[in-house]
């Protein structure tokens, strides 16, 4: 299966070469055979892939331990679930994982693009079969998935004990989906670049696509914050570290696409600003990908240093200087329809909203690569580290927090008094009082109340749209209350879906303020003996130890600590929390212990219990607990922000007002021409 | 003044912001990042570069590393090859740490020549890759 595998990689490379080359051939030329062509070479290529993903599965799941890759991340006695996922658990598996699913897109676009866009299609499959093309090429000549080694092992190494928990089989492919389908827009882009097709029909083509890859990111970040909470055992979800700033930059940057579209679409503004957010996002993204390969950057989670790296740079600098070399050749065709005619109006508000997005990632970006510029610049490298990034984004966070309510309610194009009071007038009396109850109740913490007030604010805004809607609708169509909220959501799908992303992201920020309150203590125990620690809400917490117990459970030796938790004297139940030596199919360890760490999760407050270490012989344990407030509402607002993406990019639904009105614009702008 | 100039100041207000919050925070919180030997040439250059927050990466020394799990503390010492310091740890250490990693230590460096750490995090080749069998 590996000679398949490699021949179907040679395939695919040939394939993702011609049709790079057609595609933008037949697209310059106006030739409908190259571009026919290109579009078969997509399909071709990704058919290759795919048989390429089968025989790097089958040589997993048959045990081929002489091929490198199955014999360096399973073993015979990892089980089913994770040999699956251990296709993109390596590097060059996951190089793999990346050009197989671009293809799949790839494909998607060139099937669903409705024919409205066709004009774009050649230069799309041109993208996408260079890309892939580069990926495959990465792989053929530095790593390959299906090289063999000189002997047959009698076992292999098996998976990184860290891998082998169900947010980590999840975790990577929601977000490299992300990272991946980011492509499509960065192609539609480069296509509308290319054939001068610079109305809005671009925008229109790539919306979805763009949301699909916010959707796919936003929630491979939430998994991603879960697993490192779950599994690594420090105790938070969130650490600045380089591999996460990667997965956050192309975050906000298509954050502030998502918002600054909506200008172009309505007032014909901003094209410059929206065609370099698409192409910078995906530029970060291929950073991001490059950053968790090469090790430029230290990081305690970085992938050991390669020849792949190199490879990515080049491509990276490559494709960076082509595709604003394209832009700048352009910048004359992309004037602005409309000017900002007010300060008080949404497209300024949307316009802060782009800048603070924009800074944010600007200052994430710096952070992340502070070594190597102080390096670079003073000969001496300077890390920055959490402190840091807390220090500048949270007040620019607030920032955004606020324009999350006053964005959506402010009038277009310059908004009245009348209209300021009353939209405002309301949610910024929750904001104050929020902060007021806040205070009262004894809270001293400027950033935290700053962040529930603002937050109580916006979710005041959302709930007044929701209920004005509600009742206009129930008015005009008679109407019950639940069934005109359904048919409001339903009939505006975009409008509602974001206000609920919105309520998703205060949820979010409330519960990250929960951080500031967290308390920790360390304790060596005796079975019989207690620790006690004092939660933010003044509860007393005392743990007693129970005692250890040791045995066998699938491929692993686990040593488990049982503790009784009260709180304030009223016992809450047990807790458990491991240590876990995986071992070999002959039961020898492999790799270093792990961690499961013991978590009680409420809606206040998360107990997370860490066992350190088992005094060797004895039952005497070292425990580290942890009190994190309000981290349950992290994983809930996630899914909420999840449930309101799905909203807006549910197919059909819009108003039929809604559909000609944006007809009617498009039509405006062929006039034009 | 016309609302195009308006927000110019405005965005200049928060790019200005942006860059303030940057570079004040560096000066507070940033921290060198050297190697033991960069941290012996810079000791020997500035005899007062005691007590200043910083990183050191380097490799355990084999061989090194007592460690007392009732008492939480942790001993071992790091070198680059050219260099080496030992180091004083309290707390609890990553599961990856053991004799043979690379480490990076956050702490100072005292006058009697010890790292005291604040922080050790380990850094196995790669959170996805094997540890190679030695």
């Amino acid at each position: 299966m590996t000679i398949l595998g490699t021949l179907a990689l040679w395939v695919a490379l040939l394939l993702g070469v011609w049709g790079a080359f057609a595609g933008f051939w037949g697209g310059l030329a106006g030739r409908p055979d190259l571009a026919r062509s290109a579009r078969n070479a997509v399909f071709a290529m990704c058919g290759a892939l795919v048989l390429a993903v089968v025989a790097l599965e089958w040589a997993l799941f048959h045990h081929d331990f002489n091929v490198e890759y199955v014999a360096a991340y399973t073993s015979r006695n990892l089980p089913i679930f994770y040999t699956w996922s251990a296709l993109y658990a390596g590097q060059k598996g996951s190089l793999l994982f990346w050009a197989t699913v671009l293809s799949l897109f790839g494909s998607l676009a060139q099937v669903v693009t409705s024919r409205h866009h066709r004009v774009y299609l050649p230069y799309v499959a041109g993208v996408v079969c260079a890309v892939t093309a580069f990926f495959v090429t990465v792989m053929v000549f530095a790593a390959n998935p299906f090289a063999r080694l000189p002997y047959t092992p009698l076992d292999g190494s098996g998976l990184n004990p860290q891998l082998q928990n169900p947010g980590m089989v999840f975790h990577p492919p929601m977000l490299y989906l992300g990272y991946i389908s980011m492509t499509i827009p960065f192609a539609f882009a480069i296509a509308a670049l290319a054939s001068k097709q610079l109305d809005s029909g671009w925008l229109v083509a790539i919306r979805k696509w763009t949301l699909v890859s916010w959707l796919f990111l936003s929630v491979g970040l939430v998994l991603g914050m879960w697993w490192a909470y779950v599994e690594l055992g420090w105790g938070g979800y969130w650490a600045w570290d380089p591999v996460e700033n990667a997965a956050l930059l192309p975050w906000l940057t298509m954050t502030a696409f998502l918002h600054s579209v909506m200008i172009q679409e309505k007032r014909g503004m901003l094209k410059k600003w929206n065609l370099a957010l698409v192409i910078g996002s995906w530029l970060l993204s291929i950073m991001g990908t490059f950053i968790t390969r090469s090790g430029v950057i230290s990081s305690v989670h970085s992938f050991t240093e390669s020849p792949v790296g190199y490879y990515f740079a080049f491509f990276l600098l490559f494709a960076a200087s082509a595709s604003f070399l394209l832009y700048a050749r352009r910048l004359p065709l992309l004037t602005a329809e409309a000017r900002l005619e007010s300060m008080v109006s949404r497209e300024a508000s949307f316009l802060f909203n782009n800048l603070l997005l924009v800074g944010v990632a600007f200052a994430v970006l710096w952070g992340t690569l502070y070594p190597i510029i102080s390096e670079a610049v003073q000969g001496v490298k300077v890390t920055v580290n959490a402190p840091w990034f807390n220090e500048v984004n949270i007040p620019l966070g607030l920032a955004l927090l606020a324009l999350t309510g006053i964005g959506p309610l402010i009038a277009w194009r310059r908004a009245s008094i009348p209209n300021l009071e009353r939209q405002f007038a309301v949610p910024l009396t929750a904001g104050a009082f929020t902060g007021l109850v806040l205070l009262l109740a004894g809270m001293r913490d400027l950033y935290p109340i700053l962040a529930i007030g603002i937050g109580g604010f916006v979710l005041a805004t959302v709930i007044q749209e929701f209920v004005r809607g509600t009742r206009a609708r129930g008015r005009q169509y008679h109407e019950p209350p639940p069934l005109a909220l359904a048919q409001l959501v339903a009939r505006n799908r975009r409008r509602y879906g974001g206000y609920i992303v919105h309520t998703g992201i205060v949820v979010l920020f409330i519960a990250f303020t929960g951080m500031a309150f967290k308390r920790e203590t360390e304790a060596t125990l005796r079975p019989g003996e207690s620790a006690t620690i004092r939660s933010p809400y003044g509860w007393t917490y005392r743990f007693t130890h129970l005692g250890i117990s040791q045995y066998d459970q699938l491929n692993r030796q686990v040593t488990a600590a049982t503790l009784d938790i009260r709180r304030d004297g009223k016992r809450l139940g047990l807790l458990t929390t491991e240590k876990r030596q995986h071992v070999d199919g002959l039961g020898r360890p492999t790799f270093q212990p792990s961690t499961a760490v013991g978590i009680r999760s409420d809606p206040l407050e998360d107990v997370y219990v860490v066992l350190a270490g088992v005094v060797n012989g004895s039952e005497q344990a070292v425990f580290r607990f942890t009190i994190n407030p309000l981290v349950w509402w992290v994983w809930y607002g996630g899914m909420i922000v999840a449930l309101g993406g799905l909203i807006v990019m549910w197919p059909g639904g819009g108003s039929p007002a809604v559909k000609r009105t944006e007809a009617g614009y498009a039509v405006r702008l062929v006039g034009e021409r | 003044m016309n609302a195009g100039a308006k927000f110019a100041v405005g965005a200049v207000l928060i790019v200005g912001s942006v860059g303030y919050l940057m570079a004040s925070g560096i000066k507070e919180t940033g921290q060198y990042f050297l190697t033991p030997s960069e941290l012996s040439r810079k000791v020997a250059v500035d005899p007062t570069f005691y007590n200043v927050g910083m990183k050191v990466g380097a490799h355990v020394v084999r061989g090194t590393v007592t460690k007392d799990v009732a008492r939480q503390t942790l001993q071992f010492q790091i070198s680059d090859g050219s260099s080496s310091y030992p180091v004083t740890f309290h707390g609890l250490p990553p599961d990856t740490f053991n004799d043979s990693v690379e480490v990076v230590v956050e702490g100072r460096l005292h006058p009697d020549g010890v790292i005291y750490a604040t922080n050790v995090l380990a850094k196995c080749g790669s959170r996805y890759e094997a540890v190679p069998k030695a």
